[in-house]
């Protein structure tokens, strides 16, 4: 059988066409930002997010009541109830208030990572800072090392837990950015709770990636890291405190 | 010794493979209710599964958790999914299909103690 080679070169051309078309620089996979399910969570990622505090309405609690749904968080306010995100009022010499959302600020250099004794406390490669509740002793070192007062500890038995995000008693834990969501390609609920609240206070994104909405918005707008003395390299950022 | 053991383990092999085939008589000990999944068959064979569940559970959640791999293959979810008692909906209580059979061998189940015992649409049911 005799190779129609015209027609060979004609398809060879048409698919590396069809590589370059979209856009220089631009391919389908990077716009899908899509990991496959056996692939690892990568370096060339780190996730983080935006909170614009114009947008942010002193009153709003959607960000809080998602994170809880989404958890299966009580929602309860006391010192020993877990709050993976809080909302804080501030309030200014002259009596202006303004709000903000107060979470795991997801720090390159994380203090609960320098201090756990078991390694249950770690940064995943992508920025995401987790605890392992596996190898989690509860010994609660994290929560006094954290600057932000972000990190709970469960304790009283939990039942009813979201397949999801599994947490039990004797666990510290804290803001995952919902990780189990952004490895199946969703944005954290608290930023889609935001938008669908019709306030644009929260944008998450990749920081590594010069092209994504949030590094663009950062280049564009001056941001504050809380506690930027401290130098950890938060990848939750603040626009307007 | 040796000779002993094996002696002792072809003597009880009949009566293992006749338990395993017929409905047992009464005994003092409860045992453990092995109620078949949904689906055709496990995601490997049921010999295997017995050894190995566990190291393949725990190979898994550090795969998971650490990097972030959520295949399904060997995942509890998926586990708890085709295994949750008819009756009860759970894997866990008398008749569930991990507590039973871990209640007659002895050996402590905590993995329920964070993670959900009952299928996704039974917690998000709950959860309504």
């Amino acid at each position: 059988m005799s190779v129609d080679h015209g027609r060979r070169k004609f398809l060879w051309e048409s698919a590396a066409l069809a590589g370059i078309a979209i856009a220089p620089g631009i391919t389908l996979y990077d716009l899908a930002h899509g990991r496959a399910p056996e692939a690892a969570a990568s370096t060339a990622v780190r996730w983080g997010l935006l909170v614009d505090m114009n947008q942010c309405e002193s009153g709003c609690n959607a960000c809080v009541t998602a994170c809880d749904t989404e958890n299966g968080l009580g929602g309860g306010k006391r010192a020993t109830d877990s709050q993976w995100i809080r909302k804080i009022e501030l309030k200014d010499m002259r009596g202006r208030v303004r709000s903000l959302p107060m979470m795991c600020q997801h720090c390159a250099h994380p203090p609960c990572v320098d201090v756990c004794p078991t390694g249950a406390s770690f940064k995943r490669a992508d920025g995401i800072v987790l605890v392992d509740r596996h190898t989690c002793i509860g010994c609660r070192y994290c929560m006094m090392a954290c600057p932000y007062g972000a990190r709970s500890f469960v304790h009283e038995p939990v039942t009813n837990q979201k397949p999801d995000v599994p947490r039990g008693k004797g666990c510290v834990e804290s803001c995952t950015l919902c990780v189990h969501r952004i490895d199946h390609d969703r944005i954290p609920a608290c930023v889609e709770a935001c938008t669908t609240a019709g306030r644009k206070a929260l944008l998450f994104g990749d920081l590594n990636d010069p092209r994504s909405e949030i590094s663009q918005r950062l280049a564009a707008v001056a941001t504050t890291q809380v506690r930027a003395d401290l130098r950890l390299d938060t990848a939750v950022r603040y626009h307007g405190l | 010794m040796l000779a002993v053991t094996l002696a002792v383990a072809s003597a009880a092999a009949p009566f293992a493979q006749a338990a395993a085939d017929s409905p047992r008589a009464p005994t003092r000990v409860p045992l453990p209710a092995i109620e078949a999944g949904t689906g055709d068959r496990c995601v490997e064979d049921t010999p295997f599964m017995r050894r190995n569940h566990m190291d393949l559970l725990k190979h898994h959640r550090d795969r998971t958790v650490r990097d972030g791999i959520r295949t399904t293959q060997h995942s509890l979810a998926n586990c708890v999914t085709c295994h949750a008692s008819k009756k009860t909906g759970r894997v866990t209580g008398a008749e569930g299909f991990c507590s039973s059979c871990h209640s007659y061998a002895g050996v402590k189940l905590d993995c329920f103690e964070c993670h959900a015992d009952r299928p996704r649409a039974a917690v998000a049911e709950v959860h309504r």
